[in-house]
């Protein structure tokens, strides 16, 4: 496994399950996320991935195994300034500026007021930043949002879909952002339902109906199921399971 | 337990409201049109002066209810909330915050209401005005802490305001303005003890016709005290860090 810094993964999960309203919404998930890369969490919609980011970040009660987050158990406290996450829906205060925004979520984390800048900057808002949130465009509110998980010196970054519906030349910029980050020893997990985004990730974990279709690189992923894209091949994998799986049950 | 994060989070509330200009002229105009349409009403009878100082009471009471309930009903349903909890800041931090913000309106709130009673409506107030000012500030922090607390049961905004009627207004017919407390029957009477606006109401009514501070006054403002700590505990124990 490919681990570019001492210490332990930034995430281990092992057979991690989750049941709300009596179905499985994740199935015994077991994986690993290195640190210092960009790992990508793919999927369709609903197959768990919101869950799977939520109980990293231990804002979700779990019904059996375990997650362990930079050597903790996931949502313990002193990994509460240690780990950045961003909602899907943009969590911000509609009703306070930017810079407002952000100068509480900075105080909360201890950092300092001149962090706001870099973070504005760095989601390219820099002529917002004394806009009202509620005023902004979705696609800015999510810049917002994910901003305020760029504070401080987060060593792990959980974001769900941060780059759905932006203007593709926003996408790539934030795609670089990303990139930065991870050569900087930071650790991001990155959901996304775009198999498009799969490339731009140094490792990938497939998912579908709350299990692992597969935990590998994209270069790796490809090869294996002899594929030219990251849709197909999930395509591939999911067919593979579903052939191992009728062989399984006895007729 | 951390000032930086309280601070911060009542800065951030205020800083709200400041951006919220209707809903600030609301709080502090709408008082003072109530009590000065009720000294309209009573004019010229003595009854302005028995109501008028539990009702200075009332109104921040029911404001910080109906004002909290919603904004951490926002809280929840915008995802700040779980955001919040993935960080640094513990819940009693949240809620502190939280009642110095609203603690500082009700002030200012109270301190306009009363005045306008006091030095334009010609109310009658044989005790000390601060303490008049101080029960209205216990009052708010009812209100803001049992508004937390049922905030936890809406889902919905919708919800949150249908809370009001249900929470607010049994306290309100029962705490002794309508009919006084010793003349209710014993039912009643009892359901009366055991809702914190009773005394609440009960101190406003002493301060106003008694020229001494009495111990009456500090024990219900002890229980008043008591409902808030109460309801905040009851109110921290809503904000789960994990949820389902």
């Amino acid at each position: 496994m490919v681990n570019n810094s001492p210490g332990p993964a930034a995430v281990a999960a092992q057979d991690l399950r989750v049941h709300r309203g009596g179905r499985a919404v994740l199935d015994g998930l077991s994986f690993e996320v290195p640190r210092g890369l960009v790992m990508g969490l793919l999927g369709p919609s609903g197959c768990g991935k919101t869950t799977l980011m939520r109980a990293i970040v231990g804002v979700q009660v779990v019904s059996g195994g375990r997650v362990e987050v930079l050597g903790l158990p996931a949502g313990s406290a002193p990994l509460r300034s240690r780990v950045g996450y961003v909602t899907q829906a943009p969590s911000v205060y509609g009703d306070l500026t930017v810079t407002e925004n952000l100068r509480y979520f900075a105080a909360i984390l201890g950092a300092a007021d001149a962090d706001v800048r870099r973070v504005v900057d760095q989601v390219g808002l820099s002529s917002q930043a004394d806009s009202v949130a509620g005023a902004l465009s979705g696609g800015e509110r999510a810049r917002v949002s994910l901003a305020g998980a760029l504070l401080g010196t987060p060593e792990l970054l959980v974001l769900d879909e941060p780059t759905v519906g932006l203007d593709p030349v926003l996408r790539r910029d934030l795609w670089q952002l990303f990139g930065r980050l991870a050569s900087q020893g930071v650790t991001l997990l990155i959901s996304s339902h775009v198999m498009d985004e799969a490339e731009r990730c140094q490792r990938l974990l497939l998912m579908r109906d709350g299990r692992a279709l597969a935990d590998d690189t994209p270069q790796a992923l490809l090869e294996r199921t002899q594929t030219h894209d990251v849709e197909s091949a999930f395509l591939a994998l999911v067919d593979e399971r579903a052939r191992t799986t009728t062989e399984e049950v006895p007729s | 337990m951390s000032l930086r994060c309280t601070l911060a989070t009542a800065r951030r509330v205020l800083a709200q409201l400041r951006h919220d200009h209707r809903t600030l002229a609301l709080l502090l105009v709408v008082p003072c049109v109530l009590i000065s349409l009720l000294a309209w009403i009573y004019d010229g009878t003595g009854t302005f002066d028995q109501i008028g100082a539990p009702l200075l009471g009332i109104f921040p009471f029911v404001v910080m209810f109906l004002v909290t309930s919603v904004a951490t009903l926002r809280e929840r349903t915008s995802g700040t909330l779980e955001r919040l909890l993935t960080m640094p800041i513990g819940k009693l931090d949240f809620l502190m915050g939280y009642a110095l913000a609203f603690g500082l309106l009700a002030v200012v709130q109270a301190v306009v209401a009363s005045a306008l009673s006091l030095l334009v409506l010609g109310l009658d107030v044989v005790g000390p005005a601060w303490l008049i000012v101080v029960v209205a500030l216990l009052d708010a922090l009812l209100g803001m802490a049992l508004g937390l607390l049922v905030s936890a049961f809406a889902s919905t905004e919708f919800q949150a305001v249908q809370f009001l009627p249900a929470v607010v207004l049994p306290q309100f017919l029962l705490c002794g303005l309508l009919v006084p407390r010793d003349r209710m029957n014993d039912v009643l009477q009892a359901v009366s003890d055991v809702l914190p606006l009773s005394y609440a109401v009960d101190a406003m009514r002493i301060v106003s016709s008694s020229p001494t501070v009495q111990g009456e006054v500090w024990r219900d403002l002890a229980i008043v005290g008591g409902a808030i700590v109460l309801a905040l505990a009851l109110g921290a124990a809503t904000l789960r860090r994990r949820t389902p």
